[in-house]
């Protein structure tokens, strides 16, 4: 599904990530951990097209297209969805205008006819069902005066409803209490596929515990360290980084670029 | 009747020395008979008076506070042709226009230039310069007179293109709702500017609710021929005490139109009223609204949407007056500006001595689309009271960066995506108008605008495929 070779990649002339390969096939789940400003965010950014960032060297493909040349719009339709760390609120968009334009986007791609609005109603009623979201939230504007467990469960709404096949969850545990993110959870395990495939970014290993990952990365200083199976996480979280950061032949001394990464996102 | 029938009496040729006031006084001395003629005598009255002081102040120039973002002169240099004669511009408004608004049922009166066409009687409304012969008495108490009852306007006199309109004014539109009743229906003015050659238009427009009146009106402002128009407006409006008023001004028109509106606004006590100014398509213009608020307990909402691209030049400047004690004011302009567009919002608000227990809010905010639009913002607030709640505030910014990389990640293409924060931007105003049918008429005109769709008019039918030819008379 999504193949990485060598990426580089920079944002305001300062090498974020440097030299990534990363292979994800049909129904693989990933997760993706690190320390904070290890470049987890920057390369989720990448992945779907950010303009801040710019990619100096490698390539990404996504079922077989090279991904690197597609506009970010063409990159969400063609079915690459990522769950925001901080969704955006848009105060006067209401979620119906914004999820309606989406939704016809995908399915236009797709080489569906747009949605009559009395069928985009009920798609928006059973998805909404589905992830346990109150219809109140999905009356307001985007993102608007919404809580953080809200907007994280609006996030997972909005991937119901555009049903991709790639997902990224961009520390989608972070702020959520032990209810919403089992919330969150499982109504992402409810939305999967036999082909979906996903990154989860995280700190910790609770997200973990709900979403079960086939391969686990730990991301230093822009490069993939150590991959390991679902007992890696474990590790990490009894032992944290430091061991792993032991490891690794040539670490950077330079912290600082990182910071400013997270800080953009 | 033929439209190149039309006598259109020229102005005489410029003098030298850039003198652009001087080709209006020539014509009002040679033609003075001829526009009192066509008018009434209230009107006749007081335009010796006007031209004077015209003569004596000329135009406004840019070293004037109110006037620093908006060359009057300029725009009043231009050879016009004007219809003194009340030649009647042929044509059936009904078989050329439909200014739609779905759903909203109103009684409508077109005005073609500055002369109304009153189809049927509808209740409190009628042509001015037959209210001037039909009720001389009610007329002459309120024509030309609100200025006066304004203290910051009496105090600094009334612009010169305020002066060239009382001058030259000889029809417009009159409605006077009497003690304690209330027009049926919203009341929807049609302005439409008919001419085969440049034309000056200069209309007046008389609002009078007396005690406990109620009315909503729209006045809508269209062009229908492609030829220059320099219109001046003059609206006076008085609410007396515990009336409802919600005025409405849409401009539709085109890139060759000059419009001069000045709104002069008074209320009494325990009134309600509502402005609300939206321009949609314009070429210039310049829009001035005064609002004194002389009774106790009044509640006054002043809003404003502009959208401009091209070289469009839109300058909005409001002034509330709180004279009166425990009145509330709330006043939200919005503009969006693209291309080269020019936006100018001035707005002050002054808080009288008396005017103790005040409550005012100004906001005005604005999206600069591109590095070559140019916005002005001024929002004044001056206070001599001390026990008041007063804010005001201004933004200048750009589409929201991180928004339109959200929705493009959700899939929606990047210039759908600037449309969409674009018409979120306005629509806080437009959510604010009480009619709902116009409201939804609103969303859908700004929408349309904002896709490039509404290049003219967009009720008129030189706009559609198959227009109908015109005529006098056809369906009469």
């Amino acid at each position: 599904m999504l193949e990485i070779h060598n990426l580089h990649a920079s944002i305001a002339g300062k090498e974020i990530l440097r030299g990534i390969d990363l292979t994800i096939r049909d129904g693989e789940i990933h997760a993706l951990m690190g320390t904070n400003g290890a470049g987890k965010s920057t390369l989720s950014n990448v992945i779907v097209g950010h303009p801040a960032y710019e990619v100096t060297e490698g390539s990404i493909t996504f079922n077989g297209q090279d991904l690197l040349q597609m506009k970010t719009e063409d990159r969400a339709t063609a079915g690459i969805f990522m769950s925001f760390q901080q969704p955006v609120e848009i105060p006067g968009v209401s979620m119906q205008q914004f999820m309606r334009a989406a939704v016809n986007a995908r399915r236009k791609a797709l080489g569906q006819d747009e949605l009559k609005a009395s069928d985009f109603l009920r798609l928006m009623r059973e998805k909404r069902k589905l992830v346990e979201i109150d219809s109140r939230l999905v009356n307001r504007s985007v993102n608007e005066g919404f809580s953080g467990g809200e907007k994280k469960r609006n996030e997972i709404f909005q991937m119901a409803m555009l049903e991709p096949t790639f997902c990224i969850l961009d520390e989608t545990d972070s702020g959520l209490d032990v209810d919403a993110l089992r919330i969150v959870a499982e109504g992402f395990n409810k939305l999967r596929t036999a082909e979906t495939s996903a990154l989860v970014i995280t700190h910790y290993q609770r997200l973990l515990d709900y979403i079960r990952p086939n391969v686990v990365h730990v991301l230093l200083d822009g490069r993939i360290v150590k991959t390991g199976g679902p007992e890696l996480a474990q590790e990490i979280e009894n032992r944290g980084f430091d061991w792993i950061k032991s490891l690794t032949p040539n670490p950077s001394p330079n912290g600082e670029g990182n910071s400013r990464s997270s800080s953009l996102i | 009747m033929k439209a190149n029938e039309i006598v259109a009496t020229p102005l005489s040729p410029r003098r030298g020395g850039g003198d652009e006031a001087s080709q209006y006084i020539d014509l009002y001395a040679s033609q003075r008979e001829l526009i009192c003629s066509g008018s009434a005598p209230v009107m006749n009255a007081v335009r010796d008076a006007a031209m004077q002081q015209f003569a004596a102040q000329g135009f406004p120039t840019l070293k004037e506070e109110r006037y620093r973002y908006t060359d009057v002169a300029v725009a009043f240099a231009p050879d016009y042709g004007l219809n003194l004669s009340r030649v009647r511009i042929p044509v059936n408004p009904r078989e050329v226009f439909r200014c739609d608004v779905p759903n909203l049922s109103t009684d409508l009166v077109y005005l073609v230039n500055d002369q109304p066409l009153l189809e049927k009687p509808i209740p409190y409304v009628s042509s001015l310069r037959q209210a001037c012969i039909d009720h001389p008495d009610i007329v002459a108490k309120y024509y030309n007179k609100c200025a006066s009852v304004i203290p910051s306007l009496s105090e600094k006199g009334p612009g010169g293109e305020v002066l060239l309109n009382t001058a030259f004014a000889q029809d417009g539109l009159f409605v006077h709702v009497p003690r304690g009743e209330r027009m049926n229906h919203p009341l929807q003015v049609i302005n439409i500017l008919r001419s085969p050659v440049d034309m000056m238009v200069n209309r007046r427009v008389l609002i009078v609710l007396e005690e406990g009146a109620e009315a909503t009106i729209l006045l809508c402002d269209h062009a229908m021929d492609t030829v220059s128009f320099l219109t001046t407006q003059v609206i006076e409006v008085f609410c007396a005490d515990r009336s409802r008023l919600d005025l409405y001004e849409l401009e539709e028109t085109h890139t060759s139109c000059r419009r001069f509106s000045n709104l002069q606004m008074t209320v009494g006590s325990d009134c309600v009223v509502s402005h609300n100014s939206i321009t949609l398509y314009n070429g210039l213009t310049r829009n001035t609204a005064d609002v004194a608020l002389t009774g106790e307990r009044s509640e006054i909402t002043m809003n404003g949407c502009v959208v401009a691209d091209k070289n469009q030049h839109v300058d909005n400047n409001t002034l509330i007056d709180h004279i009166a004690p425990s009145c509330t004011s709330r006043e939200l302009y919005k503009c969006v500006a693209d291309d080269e567009a020019v936006s100018a919002f001035a707005g002050r608000i002054l808080v009288r001595k008396d005017a103790q227990k005040t409550s005012s809010k100004e906001t005005n905010n604005n999206l600069c689309a591109t590095d070559t639009a140019r916005i002005y913002t001024q929002p004044m607030l001056e206070i001599y009271a001390d026990d008041v709640q007063c804010s005001h505030g201004s933004t200048v910014g750009v589409l929201d960066q991180q928004a339109l990389f959200y929705m493009q990640q959700r899939g929606i293409a990047e210039a759908e995506a600037r449309l969409l924060l674009k018409n979120a931007f306005v629509g806080q105003v437009i959510e604010q108008v009480r009619l709902q049918p116009l409201r939804d008429r609103l969303h859908h005109l700004i929408d349309k605008r904002f896709r490039g769709e509404l290049n003219k008019c967009t009720g008129c039918a030189l706009c559609e495929p198959h227009p109908q030819p015109l005529s006098e008379g056809r369906g009469a």
